[in-house]
């Protein structure tokens, strides 16, 4: 673990600057992050560890274009985010960027084939149905291919959110505590799964976590502290 | 996968909510499509009817509406009679003399042309006696030609079939004067058939008989018409039936055929002019043009009025039933407005469940525009699931209804019996519906991905 944030040549992530203020609501800003630097190199894998309600969360629906920053820069795989439109942002994100939630956010209506499909659907080329399944054989699911999420363990529903993520073939793969919400055993599987199928396929990996133990799973370790300058211990800044 | 299957998935996902919205709507076009096929049903069963070859029904002064429901229809009472020598207007001198010396009367009615007969080449008129039931249906009394020169059909171009025996003769040797033909819905409801006899009841359905019967020698096919609700007589047996020959005025000439000196003592004399009345006149002139004409001519005449069936049944339609369905149809069409403002409370409802879902979808790469359109092709799914669920569940129950409406009416109806504003239903309950769509989907256009994923 280490808290270097050194620029390479081959970033898949470069972010300059970076302020994200939101409005009080009895008035005035609040500075959430104020970040300088922090880069990703192309098929690196970062941890990002920080308290809760630090920002991290923040940072990444920024990263993801799902929110505006107030300031500065975010250039994804060359590609500057903050000018682009809100229709741009959207394709950008289902072709370049996979998000695998805490809560995983699997669709109750659809079964968990259908759930790994929705993540590549709204992108610029067509489903690829064979692909959905190979990616839930990988994850452990494809005799639950039609169950839906009701139907499955917390793991289990956190393992199709990963072949979610995954589906799209995204560039940088962002991941929320996705070992918050299952068991230790399960969070072990999740954990390997996130990190062996981006290594597999080069993806760049971002995952922001609370537990060392995860993060010491990473060959780098960023603290938030370290590169949000908006950080405060007691989380005011979130 | 598409945008349509999305919101597919997310209908049957909400079954209960789903079911219950479209069943108001499916209800709702349902009434509509029953209110527009009634009024289709009635439309067809007076206009189709009131065309059956003739151009004019001619009957005494009064309502003309009532004449022609009265002689077209069989319905309502008789205004009153026609003496038979109106009858004999539409006949040249020849023919008139000719009735003269079968019937017995005045010969000077031989002697001149009738009033209308100027009118009639290549035409004909054809008499009707109404005033007696056979069970609830209606007895009439005419001529052979009722069955041989009137067609009946959408285009009044198919002559009378018969489903069993044939015509009824002028005077037959075996049954004299008194042979029948049944319609066919008659034939089926009275249980008669060939061979049997038909006694008329004089008045009403529950009158007095008459103490002689007709002996029935055909059953018609059905033709969809009035006509399948009425027992036809020969004319001539009607007027012998008791109480049908008219006093004879005092100062009446009468000039007896020479049949009646010949006949037999247990022959029956037929009624001499004078006695003869007729309820009304079916008529079709040969050159059609001069109809108004004819029509005018009629209404000078002190004693006859003269309507053109199709017109009179336009003016009930046009006066009375348009508007009172119009009414009905308004009132069934608010009915669709209040469910497709059912589907917007569903579905604006269900969208606080639902942000999270958008809001997951968004983060997926959705963008606002196919957040919106999944919305709205929920509405569109309701919209046709309900409407076709109303169209079909309308249309069954015509069908099941068929036999009682064609019973009642004598329109036959079935499954796929539509009127052309149906057609434009199902374009509207859409319209409808995505309207009430915009209100959930411009809230799904809003929903702000960061907020609701913290959720």
């Amino acid at each position: 673990m280490n808290g270097h944030a050194a620029k390479v040549n081959s970033d898949m992530l470069a972010i300059e600057n970076l302020i994200k203020r939101f409005d009080q609501p009895g008035g005035g800003e609040l500075t959430v992050l104020d970040v300088p630097q922090f880069h990703i190199a192309e098929g690196e894998q970062v941890a990002l560890i920080g308290q809760s309600g630090g920002g991290k969360t923040t940072l990444l629906h920024l990263i993801a274009g799902m929110l505006t920053a107030t300031s500065g820069s975010i250039r994804i795989n060359n590609l500057e985010l903050t000018r682009l439109s809100e229709q741009g942002r959207d394709r950008f994100r289902a072709g370049t960027i996979g998000y695998v939630f805490q809560t995983f956010n699997l669709l109750p209506a659809f079964s968990a084939l259908e759930n790994v499909k929705l993540g590549m659907s709204f992108g610029s080329g067509s489903v690829d149905a064979a692909r959905a399944s190979d990616l839930l054989d990988r994850v452990g699911l494809s005799d639950r291919a039609h169950y839906r999420p009701n139907q499955l363990s917390v793991g289990q529903q956190q393992r199709v959110a990963i072949a979610r993520a995954l589906a799209g073939r995204p560039k940088l793969l962002l991941a929320d505590e996705p070992t918050a919400n299952v068991d230790p055993a399960s969070a072990d599987t999740v954990l390997n799964l996130i990190i062996d199928s981006c290594r597999d396929e080069n993806i760049s990996l971002l995952m922001v976590t609370h537990s060392m133990d995860v993060a010491q799973r990473f060959q780098r370790c960023d603290k938030l502290e370290d590169i949000n300058r908006a950080f405060s211990p007691l989380g005011a800044g979130s | 996968m598409s945008l349509l299957f999305i919101a597919w998935r997310n209908f049957r996902y909400r079954a209960l909510s789903s079911f219950l919205t479209t069943l108001s709507l499916t209800l709702g076009v349902g009434l509509v499509v029953l209110v527009m096929s009634v009024y289709g049903i009635i439309s067809e069963a007076f206009v189709r009817n009131a065309s059956v070859g003739y151009n004019l029904v001619v009957g005494p002064k009064g309502s003309t509406l009532q004449l022609t429901l009265n002689a077209v229809y069989y319905l309502s009472q008789p205004i009153e009679n026609l003496p038979y020598t109106e009858y004999m207007e539409f006949y040249p001198k020849e023919k008139r003399a000719e009735m003269v010396r079968t019937f017995g009367g005045d010969p000077a009615l031989g002697e001149r042309d009738g009033v209308y007969a100027g009118f009639m080449t290549d035409g004909y008129a054809i008499p009707l006696a109404l005033g007696d039931y056979f069970g609830e249906f209606r007895v009439v009394g005419t001529t052979p030609d009722f069955f041989e020169l009137l067609k009946h059909g959408p285009d009044a171009d198919q002559p009378f079939t018969f489903e069993e025996g044939r015509n009824f003769e002028f005077n037959n040797e075996e049954n004299s004067y008194f042979e029948c033909v049944l319609g066919s819905r008659v034939a089926a409801q009275m249980g008669m058939r060939v061979g049997d006899v038909m006694n008329p009841t004089h008045g009403d359905p529950e009158g007095k008989g008459h103490g002689q019967g007709f002996q029935i020698v055909g059953v018609l096919d059905p033709t969809g018409t009035p006509n399948d609700r009425a027992a036809f007589v020969n004319l001539e047996g009607f007027y012998l039936l008791e109480g049908h020959a008219k006093p004879i005025p005092d100062d009446a000439v009468i000039v007896l055929p020479e049949s009646a000196e010949t006949a037999g003592p247990d022959e029956p004399l037929l009624l001499t002019i004078p006695e003869r009345e007729v309820t009304s006149i079916l008529v079709r002139n040969g050159n059609l043009m001069m109809a108004p004409l004819l029509q005018n001519r009629i209404k000078e005449s002190v004693r006859a009025e003269a309507a053109t069936p199709i017109g009179e049944i336009n003016k009930l339609m046009t006066m009375i039933v348009g508007p009172l369905m119009q009414a009905l149809l308004a009132i069934t069409l608010i009915t669709c407005v209040v469910a497709a403002v059912g589907v917007l409370v569903a579905i604006y409802n269900s969208m606080n469940d639902r942000k999270r879902d958008i809001a997951v979808m968004r983060a997926l790469g959705a963008r606002r525009g196919s957040v919106t359109w999944i919305i709205l092709f929920e509405s569109l799914i309701i919209a046709l699931v309900g409407g076709i669920a109303g169209w079909v569940l309308a249309h069954l129950g015509i069908l099941a209804a068929s036999p009682l409406i064609e019973a009642r009416t004598g329109v036959q109806v079935g499954f796929f019996s539509m009127s052309t504003y149906e057609l434009y239903l199902l374009p509207l309950v859409i319209g409808l519906s995505l309207l009430a769509g915009i209100v959930p989907a411009a809230s799904a256009y809003r929903t702000d991905v960061g907020t609701n994923l913290s959720a």
